[in-house]
């Protein structure tokens, strides 16, 4: 499977995906289509036909000036990776990515702040949650993993009556480990799915977590995971 | 006084120039090289590049001194940094420099700006910044000021850093009363760059076009040149008046990865960043390095501001800028490359082979000055330098002179220097670019992976400016083999060293001797290692009426090792044996606890370079063979302080006794347990890997093991006797005492 | 053309973090008596009419799912 990696002007971790991308394809082997290799798009481009799967990376698009994400939601790259997750495309939003996933309307919720108003970068640990979507294939619900966390807004809020729908509707993704929660995010969301499942946002860094010297390589599995569903292969 | 100036003095004639920080006698040489008075546009100009900061005048002499050349250097001491060959036709570039002044003014603007101002010079050589390590210096964390200077600081970095996702993998903060009124703020930056596609700033080729590109230029930082507007200030301009440097990382990373892009395509001949004196000081020193002229119309710079004057556009200190000679054939493809990027850019002059820098403003000119003469015309002062003959410093007792041993622990770990910084450095990003194998505070050096060399380099900073005031010459070594030793226990070798130098005033005769000593320090250290210096910066004049900061000399060095995964940096485990490494000779002298009993004095124990080396080499060795788990170097607070540390991040104990060292040094009991000096190292793991490291000239010897809930060491009748979890308790308070009554209020 | 004024503010009974620290920093800068601080922006326009500011708002300005705005018009 292809991935494209959305580049923003004020994109960070756009390369660090890049990579997790290519480490994910290449350890599943032929059954992850290792023979694709991963792209920038470009935040003018509208032609994702020739990829498989979309990754919002991290950063700071446009400084994050008016609010994290939200002016990066109306570049034309936005406007093509919507119609690509209406037609079931799946879509990957991390940090900044996610907050322009949420901006955009594509996830539910919204991220502020952190509660002390700091930036915080460190490895922590989050549960995975009862989501049904393809890129939790390569996790069991309630699985605990380690993937850094980094970032200065990443609160995550939804009013009380959204929250209740995302929550029965099982949209959880993933929760930081009790005691864990470095933001102030209501319920320890960490991360949520669309209804569907198949466009999903988190705020810690799984492309952060995918080669041994860093010191885990639990953020391999959410990269293989679409393509895990899609072929049955195995991580 | 010359004859001019008496006359000068005699009308009573307004000078200009002296309210610009230029002598008389200064002022009388720019007269007789132009051989007419410099107008306003040029004399602006002058007082810039002939200023301290550009200049050097009272450092370049003795910065001669410094070895600069070896077998890996491909940049040295003159280019934007300096930079070292890793194999595989790649090089890092790196630079460290001071942002002391705009720091103690506005913390969290000076040093965000500061730290922009490094990651540009690193990418006007082509280079992509990998990493940020920053050297910051606080007063005591008792005031609100200090509180206040920490938080802006800390948050200043974080958010140059993170927002242009550029990893801060170390640095080190120390607080010491001589800094209260003027903190250091001293950033590295650390890039890579394919060798043959480093750019040099060097202007060639006559004909060739000037773009400027990057941020509007605007009134920013214009500081000492504003007297010439100073007729409108009387006026109560306010939108005169000098203003503070504004950081904007968005724009800078669209630069940076314009920068990247332009190069790639191989569109420019040369490159430079705008920093200090702004287009004056890149256009000038272009010039200057590539032998050539260049002529600059301020009228084709694109403004923030429309009513600049033309000496305004020429020393704007506007950030987020790069200046780049263009053939004319590529112009084109150059400014609709900044497009792409969202960023300004125009023609603003071109090269010429007049050997003259002109300025014109919409095709008249307003200003010309021989390149020669701006660049390289400044006097080079000798210094007048006097030993003191005692300490100088104010002294404070803070511990009771009959403290136990225990409690004497306690207060070293909780001690602001030595306590944990986990607090600031978690506010910085140091995984993004996916090479970070060594986070900071997880190991003395920071470690990146660097797959493109198939290897890793590893980079320290280092600086302790009580030991250098105690001892110039002794504490600038010391730095200099600490930093050594830092990335031995990584299992690095150096590379090579950048230095800034923050000093006080040059021209009182203390300052004077302590940066001749410290620079002879340097330079015999770095011989000694054979380390050469490819670049740094002098920052002086930092003192206040309370009078001058420490003598601060911060050393940052580059190394490499064959293999990121052996860099010796795991906990040590229970039933691990313990070894002391190495000709480590204690004494209080200059130490934490002399410092906190108020006992500071003159001078330090002399010591052999030669050993210190042997055993920075074994220690290196034993790290790369993988045969021993966990080496740290004994440093600020002694061994009693370097076990409680490696406890603590362990959660194990341990025993130890300090009997030998005590009978071979003949020295007290509390030099033994929290004595400092060069050359000791702690080593942990399997008794059988440590045995394996005797015989080879270095002196090692088994101190205890590792075990238990408390932290122990016994040195005759003085013993150490903690709990891990007290120790940690102590190491983590300092977060509490420096939580200032404002953080959390962004910017 | 109309000069406008867009205040956003976060909406009431979400935790302003930013509001909150500035709150707490107040009694030791020495004031007293003062208190829900809450930090929001103001975005000052040029347009032609007011016909689109809602929509500016409601898609760009402001996140209506946390954040509150009104648009004053200064002159015109």
């Amino acid at each position: 499977m292809k991935w494209g990696v959305l580049q923003f002007p004020g994109s960070c971790d756009e390369r660090d995906a890049l990579n997790a991308c290519q480490i994910a394809a290449t350890a599943l082997g032929s059954e992850g289509g290792s023979g694709s290799l991963p792209r920038l798009v470009w935040h003018e481009e509208t032609d994702l036909s020739d990829v498989d799967g979309i990754v919002v990376p991290g950063g700071f698009s446009y400084g994050d000036y008016l609010r994290a994400g939200a002016i990066a939601r109306f570049s034309p790259a936005m406007t093509a990776v919507a119609e690509f997750a209406a037609a079931g495309g799946p879509v990957l939003g991390i940090c900044n990515g996610f907050q322009v996933l949420c901006e955009s309307g594509l996830l539910p919720g919204a991220l502020l702040t952190n509660e002390k108003t700091r930036f915080i970068c460190r490895q922590g640990e989050l549960i995975v949650g009862e989501a049904q979507s393809p890129f939790l294939s390569g996790y069991e619900a309630g699985q605990r993993i380690s993937i850094p966390f980094k970032h200065q807004s990443g609160r995550f809020f939804a009013p009380a009556d959204l929250l209740e729908e995302i929550e029965s509707n099982n949209q959880v993704a993933f929760r930081y480990a009790p005691g864990q929660n470095p933001n102030g995010s209501l319920n320890d969301i960490a991360g949520v799915t669309n209804e569907a499942g198949n466009v999903i946002g988190l705020m810690p860094h799984p492309e952060h977590a995918v080669e041994a010297f860093a010191g885990s390589t639990d953020g391999l599995a959410l990269f293989q995971g679409p393509a895990i569903a899609a072929t049955g292969a195995v991580a | 006084m010359s004859e001019q100036s008496a006359q000068r003095e005699d009308k009573g004639e307004q000078s200009a120039h002296r309210a610009l920080g230029l002598t008389d006698r200064e002022f009388d040489l720019i007269c007789e090289k132009m051989g007419r008075e410099p107008n306003g546009v040029e004399l602006a100009m002058f007082s810039l590049l002939w200023s301290e900061h550009c200049a050097y005048k009272h450092s370049r002499k003795l910065l001669k001194k410094l070895p600069t050349e070896g077998p890996r250097v491909v940049m040295g001491p003159g280019e934007n940094a300096g930079a070292v060959d890793i194999g595989n036709g790649f090089s890092v570039a790196f630079k460290v420099e001071s942002h002391n002044h705009p720091s103690a003014v506005e913390p969290f603007q000076g040093a965000a700006t500061g730290v922009g101002g490094i990651l540009r010079d690193v990418i006007a050589l082509g280079a992509r910044p990998i990493a940020i390590l920053d050297s910051l210096r606080f007063g005591e964390p008792d005031t609100e000021r200090t509180h206040y200077l920490v938080d802006g600081v800390v948050r200043g970095i974080g958010h140059y850093g993170n927002s242009m996702g550029i990893p801060t993998v170390g640095g080190e903060i120390y607080f010491e009363p001589p800094y209260e009124q003027n903190p250091l703020v001293n950033a590295m930056c650390v890039g890579l760059a394919r060798t043959d596609e480093m750019v040099r700033a060097a202007a060639a080729g006559a004909g060739n076009k000037v773009v400027l590109f990057g941020s509007l230029t605007g009134r920013d930082g214009i500081g000492g040149a504003s007297v010439l507007a100073s007729a409108e200030l009387d006026e109560g301009d306010d939108a005169k008046r000098p203003t503070v440097q504004i950081g904007d990382p968005f724009e800078e990373s669209k630069l940076l990865e314009c920068c990247q892009e332009l190069l790639a395509e191989d569109l420019l001949v040369s490159l430079q960043d705008l920093g200090a004196a702004g287009l004056t000081s890149s256009a000038g020193e272009m010039a200057s390095a590539g032998g050539t002229g260049i002529d600059i119309d301020v009228g084709l710079v694109p403004l923030r501001e429309a009513d600049m004057e033309p000496f305004e556009i020429m020393v704007s200190e506007s950030q987020e800028r790069m200046l780049a000679v263009v053939e004319p054939g590529k112009v084109e493809q150059v400014l609709a490359l900044c497009t792409k990027w969202q960023t300004a850019s125009a023609v603003i002059g071109e090269v010429t082979d007049s050997g003259t820098f002109r300025i014109l403003k919409d095709g008249e000119t307003v200003g010309e000055i021989r390149v020669e003469d701006l660049v390289d015309g400044c006097p080079l002062y000798d210094l007048d330098p006097g030993d003191p003959g005692e300490w100088t410093y104010p002294n404070r007792e803070t511990i009771p002179a009959d403290a136990s041993a225990s409690d004497i622990a306690l207060a070293l770990l909780a001690s602001p220097s030595i306590a944990s910084k986990r607090w600031a450095f978690e506010q910085y990003d140091s995984i993004v670019g996916s090479r970070t194998a060594h986070r900071a505070g997880a190991a003395d050096a920071a470690v990146l992976n660097i797959p493109e060399s198939g290897r890793a380099i590893a980079v320290a900073i280092d600086g302790n400016g009580r030991r250098v005031a105690c001892d110039p010459y002794q504490g600038t070594i010391e730095a200099t083999l600490e930093c050594a030793a830092n990335l031995a226990v990584v299992g690095a070798e150096p590379l090579g060293v950048t230095n800034c130098l923050n000093f006080g005033n040059p021209e009182k005769p203390t300052v004077a001797w302590q940066l001749g000593r410290s620079i002879d320090g340097l330079a015999e250290a770095c011989r000694a290692l054979e380390a050469p210096v490819v670049g740094g910066n002098v920052s002086l004049y930092n003192e206040t009426p309370q009078g001058p900061i420490y003598p601060t000399p911060v050393v940052g060095m580059v190394g490499e090792l064959p293999d990121a995964s052996r860099v010796a940096g795991e906990p040590w485990r229970e039933g691990d044996a313990i070894a002391l490494v190495g000709p480590f000779d204690p004494s209080l002298a200059g130490s934490e606890l002399e410092k906190q009993r108020g006992q500071l004095g003159k001078g330090l124990p002399e010591f052999e370079i030669a050993p210190v080396r042997q055993a920075i080499e074994l220690v290196r060795e034993a790290v790369r063979s993988g045969s021993i788990r966990t080496a740290t170097d004994v440093s600020d607070g002694g061994i009693a302080t370097a076990l409680a540390e490696l406890a603590i991040g362990s959660g194990v104990g341990c025993d130890a006794h300090l009997t030998a060292l005590l009978a071979k040094r003949d020295c007290s009991a509390e030099d033994a347990l929290f004595g400092e000096g060069p050359g000791g190292f702690i080593l942990a793991g399997e008794e059988a890997g440590l045995e394996k490291l005797g015989g080879r000239g270095v002196e090692i010897e088994v101190i205890g093991e590792v075990r238990g809930n408390e932290v122990i060491v016994t040195a005759s009748d003085r013993r150490v006797e903690i709990l891990v979890s007290e120790a940690e308790a102590a190491f983590e308070s300092l977060e509490e005492r420096i939580e200032s009554d404002q953080a959390g209020i962004t910017h | 053309m109309i000069q406008a004024r867009v205040l956003i503010r976060p909406k009431e009974g979400i935790l302003d973090a930013q509001g909150k620290a500035v709150e707490g920093a107040l009694p030791a800068l020495g004031f007293s008596g003062i208190e829900h601080v809450r930090i929001g922006r103001i975005v000052e326009l040029e347009a032609d009419s007011t016909d689109q500011l809602e929509e500016l708002c409601e898609k760009l300005l402001a996140n209506p799912l946390i954040e509150d705005y009104e648009i004053e018009t200064v002159s015109g």
